[in-house]
C-alpha cells in the first residue's frame, strides 16, 4: 500500500501527444512527434540548435498551434480548451521573459495580478519568491540592471507566482555561467521534490538532461530518435574512454598487450581504453601503464557528451554544440 | 469573478503597467507634448503674421491667427500620440514577455486594452497641456461649457481612433524603428486639410484631397466649437470617421495581435 494521494486517476499522464507535425512554408520542423509525461517526473527534450525543440514547447504551451496531431496537457485538449491548459501550465523560456522597465518585485506582483491572487497574498508570495530565488537585493532594483542569472532566477520565479502542475523550461540554463547553471539545477531539482510539479525541459546540454531528468528523448530535425532513462541511452552511445598516446610503435604494442578491450590505432599510435570516466578507472589505466613499464605521450579522458548521442544515433554531430558540450 | 471582470481586472493591470512605464520614462510622452507645442509657437509666432493676413476674410471670425490655427494644433497633439502608441506596442512586442502573457490565462484582450487605454490617457494629458500653453498666449475661444466638454469628447474619440490605428502599426512593424515611421501619415494629414489654413486656398486636387479627408471635419467641427465658427455637415462627418477609424483599427489590432507569434 501506497501513501499517493488519488487527485486524478493515477493513469492520467500530465503530457501526452500524439502525431504533432509543425511546418514554416517547406521546412518541417516537427515530423510526428508522440509523448508521454507521467505527472511529478521530469523530462527532457534533448537536441541541437534547429532541432525543433523551442517549436515543441511553444505548441504545447499554447503559443502556436500544430498543422497536425493532438495533445493533452493537464488532462485538457490543446486545441479545444486552451484556457485551461494555460491556468495549469508555467512556461520559462530560452529568452527571460521579464518586463525590463519594471523591477524584480513589480514583476512577480504583476504575474500575482494576472493569477488574480488577492493583494496581500501576491506581496506575500513575491516576498517568499525573492527570498527563496536569494534575489532580496535586487528586489527593488529596474530588471534591465540585473545579470543574466539573476533575470533567469527571476523569470522562473514569476511562473512560480501562479503555482502551475506542470513547468515548460525551454533551455533554462543556456548562456549562463556555471555557476548560476548549478544554482538553476539546484532550483529545478527542489521544485520536483517539495511541490511534486512535473517538468518538461529542452536543453542542448547531455549533463544537463542527466542530472534533472526521469527520462529523456532525443529529437534530431523534427523527429525523436531515442527516448529512455540516461542510463539507457548512455548504453546506445559508444562508452567513455581514455585515449592513450604513445611514441613509437613498439610501445603502442607492449602497452596494447595489456589492456584487453582496448583499439589499437597503429597510424595515430593511439590506444583507446574503455573507461567511465572515473578517478578509479584513470588510476587502474596508470598503475598498468607502470606495471608494465610503458611511457605514454599523452593522456586524454573521453566522456560521452550530445555530440556522441548525436553520432551514434543520427550519423551526424552537432557543430554548434561541439566545444561548449564537455563543460 | 465572471469572465468580464476577469478581462476588465486584467486590462486594469496592463493599464497599471503601461502607466508605469510611462511615468518612469516619460521621453516618450514628453515628445508628444513638446511637437504640438512648437508647432503651435512656430505658426502663431513665426508664421502667424504673413498666414493669418492672407486668410482675412476667412472662417477665423475675423480675429487673429490663433484662433484659427489653435484648434489645428490641439488637434496635432493627438496624431503625435500615435507614434508614441506605435513605438510603445511595437518594443512592447520584441520582449519575451508577451509570450509569457499569451501563455497564461488571461484575457486576450487585456494586453492591448492596456496600451490603449494608458496611451489615450497620456495624449489626453499632452492635449490639456498644448491648450493651456494655447490660452497662455492668446488663444480666445467663446465655447460654453457645453461646448468645451463636445470638443474634449471629439478629441477624446478621434485619440481613441488614432491609438487604435498605431497599435495595429506597432503589432505588424517588424522594429520599434518603423514603427515609429508607419504613423508619420497620420501626423502629416492634418498640414492637408484645415488645421493651418483654410481649404479654399488650396490648388484644386489637394483641395479636394483636403475637403474629403478624415481630419478636416473633425478640425472644422473643434473649431465650430471653440470658435463658434459654422459646424455644417462636418460634425457627423468627424463622428462617422472618428467612429469607423476605431472600428478599423481595433479589428486590425487584434487580428494583428493573434496573428503573431514571435520566434
Amino acid at each position: 500500500m501506497t501513501a499517493t494521494p488519488v487527485t486524478a486517476p493515477a493513469s492520467a499522464p500530465a503530457i501526452s501527444a500524439l502525431g504533432l507535425r509543425k511546418s514554416y512554408g517547406d521546412k518541417v520542423v516537427l515530423d510526428g512527434i508522440d509523448l508521454t509525461i507521467p505527472e511529478g517526473t521530469v523530462f527532457a527534450l534533448l537536441g541541437p540548435n534547429g532541432a525543433g525543440k523551442t517549436t515543441t514547447v511553444q505548441i504545447l504551451s499554447t503559443l502556436i498551434a500544430p498543422d497536425d496531431g493532438r495533445a493533452q496537457v493537464a488532462g485538457h485538449d490543446l486545441a479545444r480548451r486552451p484556457e485551461r491548459v494555460r491556468a495549469a501550465i508555467g512556461v520559462t523560456g530560452q529568452f527571460a521573459a521579464v518586463d525590463n522597465l519594471l523591477t524584480a518585485e513589480e514583476n512577480l506582483l504583476l504575474m500575482a495580478d494576472l493569477r488574480h491572487l488577492p493583494r496581500p497574498e501576491g506581496r506575500r508570495r513575491a516576498a517568499e519568491l525573492l527570498r527563496r530565488f536569494d534575489l532580496t537585493e535586487a528586489a527593488r532594483k529596474p530588471v534591465s540592471t540585473l545579470s543574466g542569472g539573476m533575470r533567469r532566477k527571476l523569470d522562473l520565479a514569476m511562473t512560480l507566482v501562479g503555482d502551475p502542475r506542470i513547468i515548460f523550461l525551454d533551455e533554462p540554463t543556456t548562456g549562463l555561467d556555471p555557476r548560476s547553471r548549478r544554482t538553476m539545477w539546484e532550483i529545478i531539482r527542489e521544485l520536483v521534490v517539495d511541490e511534486g510539479v512535473t517538468i518538461f525541459l529542452t536543453t542542448q546540454y547531455l549533463e544537463e538532461a542527466d542530472q534533472l531528468a526521469d527520462r529523456i528523448a532525443v529529437l534530431d530535425q523534427g523527429r525523436l530518435v531515442a527516448e529512455g532513462t540516461s542510463e539507457e541511452l548512455k548504453r546506445i552511445v559508444p562508452g567513455g574512454h581514455i585515449r592513450l598516446r604513445f611514441a613509437t610503435p613498439g610501445e603502442l604494442d607492449s602497452a596494447a598487450r595489456h589492456f584487453g578491450a582496448a583499439a589499437r590505432d597503429p597510424e595515430e599510435l593511439t590506444l583507446r581504453v574503455p573507461s567511465d570516466g572515473g578517478i578509479s578507472t584513470l588510476r587502474a589505466v596508470l598503475d598498468v601503464l607502470d606495471a608494465a613499464d610503458v611511457r605514454a605521450e599523452s593522456l586524454t579522458v573521453h566522456t560521452p557528451d550530445l555530440d556522441d548521442v548525436f553520432l551514434t544515433l543520427t550519423g551526424h554531430g552537432t557543430p554548434a554544440t561541439a566545444t561548449e558540450m564537455t563543460r | 469573478m465572471s469572465s468580464l471582470s476577469y478581462a476588465a481586472a486584467d486590462s486594469m493591470t496592463m493599464l497599471r503597467r503601461n502607466l508605469k512605464h510611462a511615468m518612469r520614462y516619460p521621453s516618450m510622452t514628453l515628445s508628444t507634448v513638446i511637437m504640438p507645442v512648437m508647432m503651435l509657437l512656430l505658426f502663431n509666432y513665426a508664421f502667424g503674421g504673413a498666414l493669418g493676413s492672407g486668410i482675412s476674410g476667412a472662417p477665423t471670425g475675423g480675429g487673429a491667427y490663433i484662433d484659427y490655427v489653435a484648434p489645428g494644433i490641439i488637434l496635432m497633439a493627438a496624431t503625435a500620440g500615435a507614434v508614441a502608441t506605435a513605438v510603445g506596442v511595437c518594443v512592447d512586442m520584441t520582449e519575451g514577455i508577451v509570450n509569457r502573457f499569451r501563455t497564461m490565462s488571461i484575457s486576450r484582450a487585456a494586453f492591448l486594452t492596456g496600451h490603449v487605454v494608458g496611451s489615450v490617457i497620456q495624449t489626453m494629458i499632452a492635449i490639456a497641456l498644448v491648450i493651456g500653453i494655447a490660452l497662455a498666449i492668446g488663444f480666445r475661444p467663446d465655447a460654453s461649457a457645453v461646448e468645451w466638454v463636445a470638443a474634449i469628447g471629439l478629441l477624446g474619440l478621434l485619440t481613441l481612433a488614432l491609438t487604435w490605428l498605431s497599435a495595429g502599426m506597432g503589432l505588424v512593424a517588424k522594429t520599434p524603428e518603423s514603427a515609429s515611421n508607419a504613423p508619420l501619415p497620420l501626423t502629416f494629414l492634418p498640414f492637408l486639410g484645415s488645421a493651418i489654413v483654410p481649404t479654399d486656398s488650396m490648388p484644386t486636387g489637394l483641395r479636394w484631397f483636403a475637403e474629403y479627408q478624415p481630419f478636416t471635419p473633425v478640425i472644422e467641427t473643434l473649431r465650430g466649437l471653440l470658435m463658434g465658427t459654422g459646424i455644417g455637415n462636418s460634425g457627423y462627418l468627424a463622428l462617422a470617421w472618428c467612429v469607423g477609424l476605431t472600428l478599423v483599427g481595433y479589428l486590425w489590432a487584434r487580428s494583428a495581435f493573434g496573428r503573431t507569434a514571435t520566434l
